[in-house]
């Protein structure tokens, strides 16, 4: 998405609503021409569902724009297009082609085995060569401003597709689950605001700060991690999923979030870069033991026949983001922009 | 001890197996030189296996670490 400011730094940045995204297949024109009040589109977009690619550049955008009607919204399009049945209608066709592909790619073979789907996460890898590691050791600048842009799809809206989940959850489980997002939310401070620590963070590194200001920069395996978290905030029926994921996200962040600051620090990222990442360390420490033992604890104590649902939500999320990985580190090792365009300045050679 | 559904009598601490030890927060931590630390999170891992490089608090330092044929570390959402 371009924002309609030229703004891209400062307040008036951070509280611009972007404007539609441009289309990248039949899918999402159908939506965006939807939104732009252009000819009636889903219906016919209906019947190409089927045959898309569920993890393709059309679908992913497609899906991205829909769930962010339920987000901000898009500049210039009126708010009750978040309930237009004929856009509900066809998010929920792209989202079960998503949902399929998630149950046949994501590994539960042992589909109820929760604890075993955490511990697998608890281990540490001595000689680990994932993003944060690469970034840490030998990344370039670029491929760390590259990064930062990537995860800005998710981190302007940090812990926000979590919050829809609040009210589907009850006692112990709901008690715990808010008490993390209120460190999410910045713990009563705003300045501490998670979001708006992302946003320093791109600030700092002289990146575009405005909410969705690399959505159209962002390939599908970027967006697809964030549309899982989508979907698996808006239905109900997924709130397993949607522990699983937050967990397993948890888990994996507070060892990374440390690699993360010393990459900012030896590739010259500011205090504000390395806020971001240096709360990230000790927070996530605490919220993963909340996670497993409060939010999953107490969701599975009320509802133990979730449990397949919160192991979807560890090996979709492990799934996802290890596409992300092999497609940023192939991408990089090749010298090649992992965006959909690179970034003014920056661009791999 | 209370259960989950009393009212705690006093500050809530929970020992994890292999891990930190979780209090309640806010809290001050006293270490051997007399020095004081503290945390207003709402709940404070402590580090019980000395590993933390942000000792007195809990880094996830304690975890197992394998050697290769382990699972890549995944890139994630660094934080959350």
């Amino acid at each position: 998405m371009t924002v309609q400011q030229a703004a891209t730094r400062g307040p008036a940045a951070r509280a611009a609503v972007p404007v539609p995204p441009g289309a990248r297949g039949p899918l999402s024109r159908a939506v965006v021409e939807t939104l732009t009040g252009g000819p009636p589109g889903p219906s016919d977009a209906l019947g190409a569902v089927a045959s898309a690619d569920p993890y393709g550049e059309d679908l992913q955008l497609a899906l991205h724009t829909c769930f962010e009607l339920h987000y901000r919204g898009f500049a210039g399009v009126d708010p009750d297009r978040e309930w237009d049945p004929d856009l509900l209608r066809l998010r929920g066709a792209m989202e079960a082609v998503f949902l399929d592909a998630l149950r046949r790619d994501a590994d539960l073979r042992d589909p109820s085995d929760v604890d075993g789907a955490l511990d697998e996460l608890l281990v540490e890898p001595v000689d680990g060569h994932g993003v944060t590691h690469h970034l840490q050791d030998e990344g370039e600048r670029w491929h760390l401003l590259e990064h930062a842009a990537h995860r800005s799809v998710y981190h302007l809206k940090e812990a926000d597709p979590h919050a829809w989940v609040v009210p589907r959850l009850r006692g112990r489980a709901k008690t715990a689950l808010v008490a993390v997002q209120h460190d999410e939310f910045g713990g009563g401070r705003p300045e501490m605001i998670h979001q708006g620590l992302y946003a320093d963070l791109l600030d700092d590194l002289g990146l575009d700060a405005s909410y969705g200001g690399y959505v159209d920069a962002a390939p599908a395996v970027t967006l697809a991690t964030v549309n899982m978290m989508s979907m698996f905030g808006l239905r109900r029926s997924l709130r397993g999923a949607l522990v699983g994921h937050f967990a397993a996200a948890e888990i994996t962040t507070a060892p990374s979030a440390r690699r993360m600051a010393r990459a900012l620090e030896r590739l010259g990222g500011g205090p504000r870069a390395l806020r971001f990442y240096t709360e990230h360390i000790e927070a996530d420490a605490v919220h993963e033991q909340v996670l497993r033992y409060d939010v999953i604890g107490g969701l599975l104590a009320d509802e133990p026949d979730l449990a397949p649902d919160v192991v979807l939500g560890i090996r979709a999320t492990n799934l996802l983001e290890d596409r992300l990985a092999g497609h940023l580190l192939g991408c990089w090792r090749a010298d090649r922009t992992s965006l959909r365009r690179p970034l003014p300045g920056t661009v791999g050679r | 001890m209370t259960s989950n559904a009393e009212r705690p009598k006093g500050t809530r601490v929970r020992v994890v197996p292999g891990g930190p030890v979780l209090v309640e927060g806010p809290v001050e931590v006293v270490l051997d030189d007399g020095s004081t630390v503290t945390s207003d999170r709402f709940l404070v891992a402590l580090c019980a296996c000395r590993r933390s490089r942000a000792f007195p608090f809990c880094d996830t330092s304690h975890r197992r670490r394998v050697r290769s044929g382990a699972p890549d570390d995944k890139e994630r959402p660094a934080a959350d």
